[in-house]
């Protein structure tokens, strides 16, 4: 039976609804806090920062990551920056409008009282970075340099160059090492969750892998953080690192957690176009290029000529074009479907014809190569390495990818998810982004959910519940070992004669053709089809060499894909499911008369939340989520 | 047009293949056929394992993940240089138009005794999070930062600080010098913290407890030939060992106090 689910938000007025909550909750004594553990998956901004805080704060806490150690996680490659409202530039930020353009941006499918949170811690963290010696970017006086990004109107976003990411993450792995230092984490690296176990009904401890051994463990605690990133890589190709997978969501989903909005997923408009059928992954160009970077293409179809012999009149730079107000800098859900359309118009570039120009050649002539440099170095060398070509010179080619998901495990207001004890934190949930998340929003929301919500929400749980200690010789415990291990056999025993990568491509390929930047009724029907049929396949033909009792890279990815081969299905039937268009999510058959997303808040002004119903089957029910619009009036949202 | 070179090469390949951390390894050649120059070396690797797996053997393992550069997890050393020929990049980024024709290319693992094998390519880096452990933090628990514009920090040494926080612990310096030393990583992280004001408190107790922890991982000594810096795909700079050096010897010196 289908659920109408409680977000369990505070109510009265918007600005005061934090602040009541901490002082609502319950809180656990200092003293008794070293008698809990806490289990936390993945090492990402969210990870890592809820991890550090944890042990801070008196928690033991478990950390695990699939890499070699905590500092590799995808968090890393973030490139561009960090939102927050703190208003240095003097441009008329505050907390409310970086709400507002979060709700506007995510096309009204957000839960504004968390979006509002977001806005408001999101100066702590950066005053949290700096403290921890996080280098970014300054001015010569001394004081912290902004820049722009798609979807506002002010410059809100710190960076560190195009390596933000990277920064604001070895901040937070810092903190964990002191921690781990301090005894109150125990790190386990290469460690791959496979299942988690519930006590009760309540979320009491995780199976793992260890990928080096093929070891079987089993680890016990009070709660369980996932914080286990995204699902791109359903697509095969993406932006995101080789090794993210859903699998740690996917198996709670499992387990009873409803996965929401599964369909939203954020196709980024500034990447590196395909180049052959052996490509492993695409590498995104920073959004925050087109801060000085100008999109075109050549006015006449088929203009095979080298952009540099385009005369200026001959180029449209359509966004500038068709959005006078944000031009360049419009959200990544439009600058996307807009590349699409000139490439379906036959108005691409380069060899494959499936590209647009990033041109940075009035910036160079403005502003110089060096101040261009300075901003943008590490970006064009990326690229140049890449195409071996030199952007200085020739307008980089670009085209959208598969870059980030707003859909995730659902959660409510205190980031626990449909099962008590399980908490899901940064990509991994699916709170705070609506359908389209605005671009150097996901370091924000890691380092909100880690730093400043879940060690406040995490002792409520805690305090409101009798945890009873588990030993992990309980027979929850055995019983989900030994089920993890029968899948490692199954895989291995197999031994059909098709790789895992081939499989992978295969539905990859049918997610991008049918349940990518653009979807329609027929195309989804057909990607429900093909992919059960796929999944039949592969669990008849793959091969998986190797053993268990090694490090197995195959033996992993197997895995995975098993995974992403059923979340394939379930995205698709919620494309289908959702009649109308919003943000990322565009279905043809609702469109207005100029091609842009058209909403239905009449019948689609919620939240899907997907539950498993049979396993066996593989088959969901819809629980919903009604979406209220206080503060943000639902209207056509206009970039023009 | 990069992307449109259509060129295919063949090559040789000198594999180091190890079961695991207790056996022992050996090369293993190969020949790679076919290969776009547009490719990635790992995307090179990518296609030759495809074929192993087809062919019913066991494929190289290797350790990889973001691609482009920054996670610090790919590793190997190409024809006696980490991470490859290329200047300031990652095994990830060097592409196979480097290479020509007929070429032989020996690949092994990032060897030093502090780096024990896994598997094939695979190594353990965890005496990096170690030495990190020993002090490469600034402590300040969450909830009690003052505004982030309340101290001014010049951009001359926020831009020297950011230079020496590039790094990405890949361990490449390690590889690349002939004593295994790990200073240059432990280096870049003393002085990105030494850099900052915010780092000051700590200064002394980091640089001292950081080295010795290096010693205690079995890296080797420096002995000053900038390999490590040659191989550095984030070309740290020497002079980050020099700071430390400087660090740890002020610190040595109060402890003596």
């Amino acid at each position: 039976m289908s659920k109408i689910l409680s977000s369990n938000e505070p109510t009265g007025p918007i600005e005061s609804r934090w602040e009541n909550h901490k002082f609502n909750m319950k809180l656990v004594n200092p003293a008794n806090k070293t008698k809990f553990t806490v289990i936390v998956v993945g090492t990402g901004l969210a990870g890592a920062s809820s991890a550090a805080t944890l042990a801070e704060l008196g928690y033991n806490v478990k950390s695990f990551c699939i890499q070699d150690t905590p500092r590799r996680a995808h968090s890393i490659a973030a490139q561009g920056g960090i939102n927050a409202a703190k208003n240095y530039p003097n441009d008329g930020d505050s907390v409310f409008r970086l709400f507002y353009d979060t709700v506007k941006g995510g096309d009204f499918r957000a839960r504004e009282s968390n979006v509002y949170r977001l806005a408001q811690v999101s100066n702590n963290i950066i005053d949290q970075c700096v403290a921890q010696g996080v280098p970014f970017a300054r001015e010569y006086g001394g004081t912290l340099a902004n820049r722009s990004f798609g979807g506002a109107q002010v410059s809100r976003t710190f960076y560190a160059k195009g390596q933000t990411g990277q920064q604001l993450l070895l901040g937070a792995y810092a903190g964990m090492m002191k921690q781990i230092a301090n005894k109150k984490i125990q790190q386990f690296s290469r460690r791959e969750m496979l299942d988690l176990v519930t006590v009760d009904g309540i979320a009491r401890g995780i199976t793992v892998r260890n990928l080096e051994t093929g070891e079987i463990e089993s680890h016990a605690g009070d709660a369980v953080l996932l914080c286990t990133g995204g699902y791109g890589n359903v697509f095969y190709l993406s932006t995101n690192a080789m090794n993210s997978n859903v699998t740690a969501s996917w198996r709670c989903h499992k387990k009873g957690a409803y996965f929401a909005n599964p369909c939203f997923t954020q196709i980024h408009p500034t990447c590196i176009p395909v180049s052959g059928g052996y490509q492993s992954k695409l590498t995104l160009m920073s959004e925050s290029l087109r801060n000085d970077g100008r999109v075109w293409v050549p006015k006449e179809k088929g203009d095979k000529r080298h952009p540099n012999e385009i005369t200026e009149a001959e180029r449209d730079y359509y966004l500038e074009r068709i959005y006078p107000s944000f031009g360049n800098l419009v959200p990544r859900d439009v600058a996307s479907r807009q590349a699409k359309f000139r490439v379906d118009e036959g108005r691409g570039v380069g060899s494959t014809g499936v590209a647009v120009y990033l041109d940075f050649k009035s910036a160079i002539e403005k502003k110089g190569e060096s101040a261009v440099r300075d901003k943008y170095g590490n970006l064009f060398q990326m690229y140049e390495k890449i195409t071996g070509e030199n952007p200085y010179k020739v307008p980089m080619r670009i085209f959208p990818a598969v870059h980030y998901t707003m859909g995730g495990l659902w959660v409510d207001y205190n980031l626990q998810s449909s099962i008590p004890g399980l908490h899901v934190l940064g990509e991994a949930n699916f709170s705070d982004h609506g359908a389209n998340r605005l671009g150097a929003s996901a370091l924000m929301q890691g380092l909100a959910d880690g730093y400043f919500v879940i060690p406040y929400t995490l002792g409520n749980f805690i305090a409101n519940h009798d945890l009873k200690p588990v030993s992990t010789e309980s027979d929850e415990f055995k019983e989900s070992k030994k089920q993890c291990e029968d899948r490692l056999n199954t895989l291995l025993n197999i031994k059909g004669d098709k790789t895992v990568d081939s499989f992978h491509r295969k539905l990859g390929n049918i997610m991008w053709e049918n349940v990518g930047m653009s979807r329609n009724e027929k195309s989804l029907k057909s990607a429900i089809a093909d992919i059960q049929s796929l999944r039949e396949e592969f669990w008849q033909g793959v091969r998986v060499t190797g053993e268990n009792g090694f490090k197995n890279a195959e033996l992993e990815k197997a895995g995975r894909v098993a995974d992403f081969l059923e979340l394939g299905e379930l995205m698709a039937k919620d494309a289908l499911n959702r009649e109308e268009s919003c943000g990322g999510h565009f279905r043809e058959e609702h469109q207005t008369s100029e091609n842009e997303a058209q909403r239905n808040d009449e019948d689609y002004c919620y939240v899907s939340a997907w539950e498993m119903n049979d396993q066996k089957k593989i088959d969901w029910i819809e629980n919903k989520e009604e979406l209220k619009f206080e503060y943000v009036k639902l209207a056509y949202r206009s970039y023009k | 047009m990069g992307g449109s070179d259509n060129t295919k090469i063949n090559l040789k390949l000198k594999v180091w293949r190890q079961k695991g951390p207790n056996d022992a390894g050996m090369f293993q050649d190969y020949d790679a056929k076919d290969i776009s120059v547009n490719m990635s070396f790992l995307e090179m690797l990518d296609v030759m394992n495809e074929d192993l797996i087809s062919s019913g053997q066991e494929p190289i393992e290797f350790d990889h993940d973001c691609r482009e550069g920054i996670c610090g997890t790919c590793s190997l050393v190409i024809n006696g240089e980490p991470h490859g020929p290329d200047r300031g990049v990652t095994t990830c980024q060097l592409h196979m138009r480097r290479f020509q024709n007929g070429d032989t290319v020996v690949i092994e693992p990032f060897r030093a005794k502090a780096f024990p094998i896994v598997k094939d390519l695979v190594v353990d880096r965890s005496a990096f999070d170690r030495i990190i452990q020993a002090g490469g933090y600034i402590s300040t628990n969450t909830g009690n930062a003052v505004d982030a514009n309340a101290m001014p920090i010049g951009k001359d040494i926020a831009d020297e600080a950011f230079k020496s926080a590039a790094c990405i612990g890949c361990g490449a310096c390690v590889a690349a010098c002939k004593n295994a030393s790990a200073s240059l990583f432990t280096s870049a992280k003393i002085s990105h913290l030494a850099y900052v004001p915010q780092g000051q408190a700590e200064k002394s107790e980091r640089a001292f407890n950081m080295v010795v922890q290096m010693d205690e991982e079995a890296f080797g000594a420096c002995t000053n030939t900038g390999a490590c810096s040659a191989a550095c795909p984030k070309e740290i700079s020497l002079e980050n060992i020099a700071i430390m050096n400087r660090e740890f010897a002020k610190a040595s010196g109060k402890r003596r106090k």
